[in-house]
C-alpha cells in the first residue's frame, strides 16, 4: 500500500466521509485516490474558504468533512476559520500542504513556508506535523483533538512524504 | 417592496425548509420576522452562506435547502454559484435580496446595479432564474419554486431601507448551531 492509500485508508476508517478542497501537488496522489473512490465524496472547490464553508455545511448535516488544500490557501480560509468554525464549534479536519517548508521552494511559497505553523499557532488551531512511519497516529491524535475541543485541527504535508 | 417585506413573504410560507442566512442585516431581519429552528444564521465569514447551503444540500438530497443571500456576500463569494452550477443540487433554492448596497455598514454601493447576477447564475447552470421587484409576483413565484426542483435562483430587487435599531440574533453561535442540528435530525 501507497502511503498516499494508507493516508486515506486511515481517514476512512476513523470516518471521515465527506471530502473538498483545491489542490497541490504534494496532495495530488490523495486527492486522485478520493475522486475515484465509490464509497466517499470528494468536490472540487473553487477557492479555499469555500471549502471550508461547504464542509461546514456537510458537518452541520451530520458528516465528517476534510477540507485539502495548500498552505497558501490557508490565508484564503482564515477569516471563515475565525468568524464561522471556531465561533461556531464546527470541527474540520484540515489538510494543509506545507510548501516553502526550510525555505527551498519557489518564492511564491517562502514567506507562507516560513510562518505556517506560526499563523495555525496564532488562530488557535491545533496541527500536527505528518511523519510517513506514523500516518494513522497523526489522524488518530488530529480526532481527539477535534473532539475535545470541536475546533478545526490541521495535518501539515510536506513535499515527499506522502 | 422593502427587505423586510420580502423576507415576510417568504417565511410565512415555509415549513421545515432549512434556510442558511448571509451575514449583516439579513440575519436581524428574518430573526425578527420569525425565529426558527431551522434558520442558519451566519453572522460572521461574509459570502460564504452558499458553500454552507451547498454543502447542507448535497449531504441532504432529501430537504430544501433556502439560502437568504445578499448582494454583496453573493459578489464576494461569485465562485460559490459555479460550483452550484457544477454539482446542480435539486434542493436548493438561493434568493438574493439585492438592494444594489452594502446596507449593513452604511448602504455603500455594490455593483450589483451594474453587474446582472441573473445573467451569471443562468451562465452558470442555475436550472431556474427568476428576477422580481413586485410583491405579489414574488409571492406567485415563491410558492411555486418551493415546490420545484432547482437549483433555484432568485433575484429580488428591494430597497434600502431597513429599521433602526432592529434586534440582533440573541442566540450565542453554538446555540445558533445546536438547534440547527436537532432541526435536521428532526
Ligand atoms: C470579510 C468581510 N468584509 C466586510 C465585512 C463587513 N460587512 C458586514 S455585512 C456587509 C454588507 C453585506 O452586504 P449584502 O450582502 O449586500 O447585505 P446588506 O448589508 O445589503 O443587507 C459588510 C461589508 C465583513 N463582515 N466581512
Ligand atoms: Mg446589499
Amino acid at each position: 500500500m501507497s502511503k498516499a492509500e494508507e493516508f486515506v485508508c486511515g481517514l476512512k476508517e476513523k470516518g471521515f466521509n465527506f471530502f473538498t478542497g483545491v489542490p497541490c501537488t504534494i496532495l495530488k496522489d490523495i486527492i486522485l485516490l478520493l475522486e475515484s473512490d465509490p464509497d466517499t465524496i470528494y468536490i472540487p472547490s473553487v477557492r479555499e474558504d469555500a471549502a471550508v464553508g461547504i464542509a461546514a455545511g456537510a458537518y452541520l448535516s451530520g458528516k465528517s468533512p476534510v477540507v485539502l488544500m495548500q498552505n497558501s490557501g490557508l490565508g484564503y480560509s482564515l477569516n471563515a476559520i475565525a468568524s464561522l468554525n471556531l465561533i461556531y464549534k464546527i470541527p474540520t479536519l484540515i489538510i494543509v500542504s506545507w510548501r516553502g517548508f526550510e525555505g527551498k521552494d519557489a518564492p511564491e511559497h517562502l514567506v507562507m513556508g516560513k510562518i505556517t505553523p506560526r499563523l495555525l499557532e496564532t488562530i488557535g488551531l491545533p496541527y500536527i506535523i505528518l511523519t510517513p512511519d506514523k500516518i494513522a497516529k497523526a489522524i488518530d491524535e488530529a480526532v481527539r483533538e477535534m473532539e475535545n475541543k470541536m475546533i478545526p485541527v490541521a495535518i501539515l504535508v510536506r513535499k515527499g512524504i506522502i | 417592496m422593502k427587505r423586510k417585506e420580502a423576507i415576510k413573504v417568504v417565511v410565512d410560507l415555509l415549513e421545515k425548509e432549512l434556510v442558511v442566512h448571509a451575514n449583516g442585516m439579513i440575519c436581524r431581519e428574518s430573526f425578527t420576522a420569525c425565529d426558527r429552528m431551522e434558520n442558519f444564521y451566519m453572522v460572521g465569514s461574509m459570502g460564504l452562506a452558499s458553500s454552507i447551503g451547498l454543502g447542507l444540500a448535497i449531504s441532504l438530497p432529501h430537504r430544501k435547502i433556502i439560502i437568504f443571500d445578499g448582494d454583496g456576500n453573493v459578489l464576494m463569494n461569485l465562485g460559490s454559484l459555479t460550483m452550484i452550477g457544477d454539482l446542480l443540487p435539486k434542493n436548493l433554492l438561493h434568493i438574493v435580496f439585492d438592494n444594489e448596497v452594502y446596507g449593513s455598514t452604511g448602504n455603500q454601493r455594490t455593483i450589483s446595479g451594474t453587474i446582472k447576477l441573473e445573467e451569471i447564475a443562468k451562465s452558470a447552470r442555475y436550472s431556474r432564474v427568476e428576477k422580481v421587484k413586485e410583491k405579489d409576483e414574488f409571492k406567485n413565484v415563491i410558492k411555486d419554486c418551493l415546490k420545484c426542483d432547482g437549483p433555484i435562483f432568485i433575484l429580488v430587487k428591494v430597497s434600502r431601507e431597513s429599521d433602526e435599531g432592529i434586534a440582533r440574533v440573541s442566540h450565542t453561535t453554538e446555540t445558533i448551531k445546536r438547534r440547527f442540528i436537532s432541526a435536521i435530525k428532526d
